[in-house]
């Protein structure tokens, strides 16, 4: 997968410091880690709530619990294809209610998936507040949603596409913008790429 | 994976990939189940018809709760108050019903073959909840599902089905999907309960039961029709009791951590005795929690799936 154009937005060890820093914000916007829980989209925003939890946890010496969602169920575009998405298994295996929920990503887009993890999570009860941490914003929203916690903030053209690689499933560490990646995509495999390269293969860990 | 076709008719031409996409589908669908509020909004919009022509209180309540489950409006039909008794026939009734914009059928009918003769009256996707002798898929799918969780697998289980093996869909579609699966199927019966050529199928043929359980992982026991009974296929109950029903001695001759199944309804104290029923190792009522899971992958695999509109978009 040799694609032309592809620009290095996050190396590694600024993939680190962001996590870090956004567990920082989370901590101080909170006044402490009591209340907190973290959920992160599947796949790739469920390692990032892994990492965010970690650092909690060196921070603060606190438990933060992870569950994971999967919100493909809520997507508003599912009958407009042919196949359905795989679905991942949704853990969220602790009381919601009464929490200040940290919903986690990795590129915030549309907006899109986000009002459908709102969607879902409610149907898990009632939280207290909850607030979005992204690695990537990206801007071009859809949707009036907006981040409360934001590893970098990228301009973009629409048509590109924001390639989010974690050392968790993939091969290397980096976010990458790729040039009208976006444009190819859509018209190859008929659907929108979120910033997130197609799930394939059955269940994922 | 994908599945190829856009209905679900049975398990006889599906593939291995196709079986393990539903199967892992459900596995998500399951986590539906346990929480507070059991519902997605995932079919909003779809419209999905249960067609019954034959009795049934599991699979179509299962059917059922699966649609609401997944936000799809749902309407039940039963033949018993419809134009049926007017001798409207079955082509007539499903497309004046599909005339009403419906998207999904989900059908059972004594005849076996009606599934398929619907797809080709009829625009919607459509999903045997069986017919006649033939196939019932989602039955299959969810015993299959249930071994699975409690194995990790399937391909290498000694899976015996018991029981009327002639008259039962549930085996014939169990057959197929096990052994693609690449399990160890054998069916047990009376001689008279059994299809001429049954080794065709590529299982193991019994008669003795004690014979054909000697160390099996699933026994899968089928419920005895007693409504054919008169037909003279076997001279008593208790007779047939004595050879065929599961017994709580007959379970040493399984395997140590073996699991009894029955995709109901059950007659307790004919092909199954009531402790082994209610035994630790009997599943009887995971089944029927799984099948929920199992009808809503189906459903949600299926679904928004359009005749040939599909061109070469392989991802």
């Amino acid at each position: 997968m040799t694609k032309p154009q592809e620009e290095i937005l996050l190396d590694d060890r600024k993939i680190t410091r962001a996590i870090a820093r956004i567990a920082h914000e989370i901590l101080e916007r909170n006044s402490g880690a009591e209340s907190l829980v973290l959920i992160g989209i599947l796949t790739r925003g469920a390692y990032l709530a892994k990492r965010i939890a970690a650092q909690i946890k060196e921070i603060e010496g606190a438990d933060v619990p992870v569950g994971l969602l999967d919100i493909n169920l809520y997507r508003d575009d599912v009958h407009s294809k042919l196949d359905q998405p795989i679905i991942q298994r949704t853990e969220i295996l602790f009381d919601v209610v009464d929490r200040n929920l940290i919903l986690v990503d990795d590129v915030l887009f549309t907006g899109r998936t986000i009002r459908a993890a709102l969607d879902a999570i409610v149907d898990f009860g009632r939280p207290r507040s909850i607030q979005l941490a992204v690695l990537i914003d990206r801007g071009h929203r859809e949707l009036p949603i907006r981040p409360d916690y934001v590893g970098k903030n990228i301009p973009t053209s629409r048509d590109d596409r924001v390639l989010v690689r974690l050392s968790e499933k993939d091969d290397r560490e980096v976010v990458v913008a790729v040039k009208g990646g976006l444009k190819k995509a859509e018209k190859k495999s008929g659907k929108k790429a979120d910033g997130e390269s197609s799930k394939k293969g059955g269940t994922t860990k | 994976m994908i599945l190829r076709s856009r209905h679900l008719l049975g398990l006889e031409d599906i593939t291995a990939g196709e079986i393990s996409l539903i199967l892992d589908t459900a596995e998500s669908f399951r986590e539906i189940l346990d929480r507070p509020i059991k519902k997605v909004p995932t079919l909003r919009g779809i419209t999905v018809l249960n067609l019954f022509y034959e009795p049934s209180t599991r699979t179509r309540i299962s059917f059922e709760l699966a649609e609401k489950r997944l936000s799809a409006d749902t309407i039940s039909f039963s033949t018993s108050v419809s134009s049926v008794k007017k001798g409207e026939s079955l082509k007539d009734t499903v497309r004046n019903i599909e005339a009403m914009k419906i998207d999904m059928v989900v059908v059972r009918h004594s005849s076996p073959g009606v599934p398929y003769f619907l797809t080709n009256c009829v625009e919607s996707n459509i999903i045997n909840a069986g017919d006649g002798a033939h196939e019932h898929p989602t039955q299959a799918l969810l015993d299959m599902f249930t071994i699975r969780r409690k194995y990790g697998k399937l391909d290498g289980l000694r899976v015996v089905l018991v029981g009327d093996v002639k008259h039962s869909r549930v085996v014939r579609s169990n057959i197929w999907g096990l052994k693609t699966m690449g399990a160890s199927v054998a069916v047990c019966g009376p001689s008279t309960l059994l299809p001429y050529e049954v080794e065709r199928f590529g299982v193991d043929v019994y008669t003795d039961l004690d014979e054909a359980i000697d160390g099996a992982d699933v026994v899968n026991i089928m419920r005895i029709q007693l409504e054919r009974q008169q037909a003279g296929l076997f001279p008593s109950q208790r007779e047939y009791t004595n050879l065929f029903g599961m017994t709580k001695e007959r379970l040493k001759r399984l395997k140590r951590n073996y699991t009894i199944m029955h995709p109901g309804p059950m007659n307790r104290g004919v092909e199954i005795t009531p402790e082994v029923a209610d035994s630790k190792s009997s599943v009887i009522l995971d089944q029927v929690t799984n099948g929920q899971a199992i009808r809503m992958a189906v459903l949600y695999l299926l679904s928004g799936k359009k005749e040939k509109e599909k061109e070469e978009d392989d991802e």
